[in-house]
């Protein structure tokens, strides 16, 4: 019995670090989706987390001082007298209320008193604002307006998927080919060849950009989509062709030995036969290399090149950041877009993914 | 057999024309498609769609119509042939994206800027004197140091913990998350949390706990070098701690449950089981972990060049790699600092390759 209640509190204090742990992690993200939603004045003023109910001074009150009230004398409020610095840092008075300006110029001084409060006001401008190409008006904080054109993301979006979907599709049909030939079929080489694959799985991309860079400019492929795909096949060729011939050299012998026997050749055994057997795997390996490819940066970087008109979304999010990297609200909502696609994957496909993943371990 | 026979008996013409214009076709058809595309003004959708369409047909179109003509000729060529055709294609863009392009920069980074005369180790000399370089040199040495050790013993930790809690597919799934996620989006998620402005209010998280505790706001990746580097490698550990969570949790389930009830019968307390015991059953899944993680972190690249662009002695090899390539055309440097990564992964492949030979796949 004292083992046993032992173990449950210690049970406890296992559930409590854990649930510490999994909180840092989640924060992170819990706070770009928050501000994501939050008015562009709101972000730069107040921290996300005054979204949930916190203490502070809440304004109860507004005074109207007249018009021509001098603000290098001592300004009268109620009764007492106050300078223009302390009212624009916040003073107390008597009663326990703060005062501090509303808006200087106006003349509008605010009466505060700490309370409860929760900043619940969010909105769907922001996304507007990165994904269409629209140009729309921003309350600043001070109050002024200004306007300022859309990031149009959706262009990029398109652009991404374009970009992913081949580069997925290929070179895992051509794994799949390759795989099956490394398996199952003889030929001179076979060994030294599959142990090239096996070598180019860690092999740093760094040490093939600068040749098929020359290559690609010398042949047109730069700055389009047929190159990045050509590209994202090569590169990830090596752990496709590895992951499906791990599955495929598994499949049982008599399997082919029948086939062959009914007159298959190799091409209706690979494609009636394999290609169906080995859907998990595919998809496995498919989830990987289409969330490689969607989140790549570099590749897209060196290959895609500057023009808008097929920048894909991580460019595009990277460009933002160099050029206003204190937009929070176009920034938050951006990465949110481009985060979208990879979630719905993750908590959709995650056994396939985890599986991938398992398998793509040898690349790093 | 009637195929077969029916093959044998097709005069040595046809198959020869049939070889010839396949071939010419594809090139012919392929090429067409690629000159229409990109020189099309599509509506983009339009454009996407049958992009896609093509990139996925076009591949397969490929192998079905040589492999149509490659059964035209007799048996004992079709199965010298054939074997040809499944791994052609992949060892053709190997060798033409990876390995060939391997080589060039070896030869490139024994060459001047613009690759026109050999300069012998030049280029290797200046890379370890270079201040610039050194310090993405040692920026690296700090990433997999402090990056790695810190994912390790965190994902074990972690995997721990969630199999003795009572909520572990939840726990993983959170911590496993930013798995998903492109570096670039975890760059803005972090360069909000470190986003420092003058002044009482902080808009990013770690300022206003700084504030909250009564301490000075900072700006925590220009300050303070080299220990900047830390807050970017966080975001590496952020990231992939998952990683090494899932798999270490899956050797930790491994780990037989009668040698644990025994240790623990003899009296060993849980952490002398956990050093003792569970630690090495698990040592050939921590190595490979290590090793892949430490891969990973020698070619990281997206996160520094988004928080930073380098800039703060923030640089590492890989940015470093970027700026000497493309910024200033130097070839040489550029290769140089190419194939010192490679010469860091290198003993990774050695360990791969024995450990595929240990499973006798070759």
């Amino acid at each position: 019995m004292r083992r046993n209640s032992r173990r449950t509190g210690s049970k406890k204090l296992v559930n409590t670090i854990l649930a510490i742990i999994c909180l840092i992690w989640l924060v992170p993200t819990v706070g770009l989706l928050v501000s994501s939603f939050r008015p562009a004045s709101d972000i730069l003023k107040t921290g996300w987390w005054t979204v949930a109910p916190h203490r502070e001074n809440i304004t109860k009150d507004q005074i109207q001082l007249p018009k021509d009230t001098d603000l290098r004398q001592p300004i009268e409020v109620n009764g007492k007298t106050y300078t223009d610095a302390e009212l624009r840092a916040g003073v107390k008075a008597p009663d326990g209320s703060t005062l501090i300006w509303e808006n200087r110029r106006a003349r509008l001084i605010n009466v505060q008193k700490p309370g409860w409060t929760m900043n619940t006001r969010f909105t769907l401008d922001n996304y507007e604002g990165v994904l269409t190409g629209k140009t729309y008006v921003l309350k600043q904080p001070d109050g002024s307006e200004r306007t300022e054109k859309g990031s149009n993301l959706s262009r990029a979006f398109l652009n991404t998927l374009v970009v992913s979907i081949p580069a997925t599709v290929i070179p895992i049909l051509i794994a799949s080919f390759a795989a099956y030939a490394f398996a199952w079929l003889k030929f001179p080489l076979r060994k030294t060849l599959f142990v090239l694959v096996i070598m180019l799985l860690v092999v740093p991309l760094q040490v093939a950009l600068i040749p098929v860079s020359k290559d690609f400019s010398a042949l047109g492929l730069n700055g389009n989509f047929l190159g990045i795909w050509i590209a994202h096949a090569g590169f990830g060729l090596p752990l496709a062709t590895y992951f499906m011939y791990s599955y495929i050299s598994q499949l049982p012998k008599d399997l082919f030995e029948s086939a062959y026997m009914d007159g298959a050749t190799n091409f209706t055994i690979f494609t009636r036969l394999i290609l169906p057997l080995a859907v998990p795997s595919i998809a496995s390996i498919s989830i990987f290399q289409f969330l490689w490819v969607w989140n790549d940066y570099l590749v897209s970087l060196i290959f895609l090149g500057g023009q808008e008109d097929v920048q894909v979304l991580s460019m595009r999010i990277a460009n933002m950041v160099g050029s206003r990297g204190d937009a929070w609200h176009l920034l938050t909502a951006a990465a949110f877009v481009s985060m979208l696609m990879p979630l719905a994957v993750f908590f959709s496909l995650q056994r396939y993914f985890v599986r991938g993943l398992l398998g793509g371990s040898v690349k790093g | 057999m009637m195929s077969s026979a029916a093959a044998a008996k097709r005069s040595v013409p046809i198959i020869a024309f049939w070889s010839v214009l396949v071939p010419l076709l594809n090139i012919a058809g392929h090429t067409a498609i690629f000159f229409l595309l990109r020189s099309s003004s599509l509506h983009p959708v339009l454009y996407a769609i049958l992009a896609i369409l093509w990139g996925v047909a076009g591949v397969y179109s490929i192998y079905w119509s040589f492999n149509l003509v490659i059964e035209l000729y007799p048996d004992k060529w079709k199965r010298r042939i054939q074997p040809f055709l499944f791994i052609g294609p992949a060892i053709g863009l190997l060798g033409w994206l990876l390995l060939i392009p391997t080589v060039r920069t070896l030869v490139m980074s024994f060459q001047d800027a613009s690759s026109s005369k050999f300069v012998g180790f030049a280029n290797y000399a200046a890379v370890f004197t270079n201040r610039l370089l050194l310090t993405a040199l040692r920026n690296n040495l700090l990433w997999v140091v402090f990056g790695a050790t810190a994912c390790i013993i965190l994902g074990l930790l972690i995997a721990v913990l969630a199999d003795r809690s009572s909520f572990e597919r939840l726990a993983k799934t959170i911590i496993f998350m930013p798995m998903a996620i492109s570096f670039v989006a975890a760059g803005v998620i972090w360069k909000f949390i470190y986003y420092y402005q003058p002044g009482e209010e902080q808009i990013g998280l770690l300022n206003a706990i700084v504030v909250w505790f009564g301490g000075e706001p900072q700006a925590w990746t220009s300050m303070m070098q080299p220990w900047n580097n830390l807050f970017l490698i966080v975001i590496l550990v952020w990231m992939q701690t998952g990683f090494a969570m899932v798999i270490l949790s899956a050797a930790l389930k491994g780990v037989p449950e009668d040698i644990l009830e025994a240790a623990r019968m003899d009296g060993a307390g849980e952490i002398r089981v956990f050093f003792r015991i569970i630690i090495p059953y698990i040592s050939t899944t921590l190595l490979s972990v290590t090793t892949t993680i430490i891969v990973f972190t020698l070619k990281i690249f997206d996160v520094v060049m988004v928080m930073t662009g380098g800039q703060y002695d923030t640089e590492v090899v890989a940015t470093q790699f970027y700026r000497q390539f493309f910024m200033y055309q130097n070839f040489g440097y550029g290769s140089t600092l190419a194939i010192v990564l490679l010469i860091a992964v290198i003993p990774v492949i050695v360990f791969n390759l024995r450990q595929i030979r240990k499973q006798g796949e070759i």
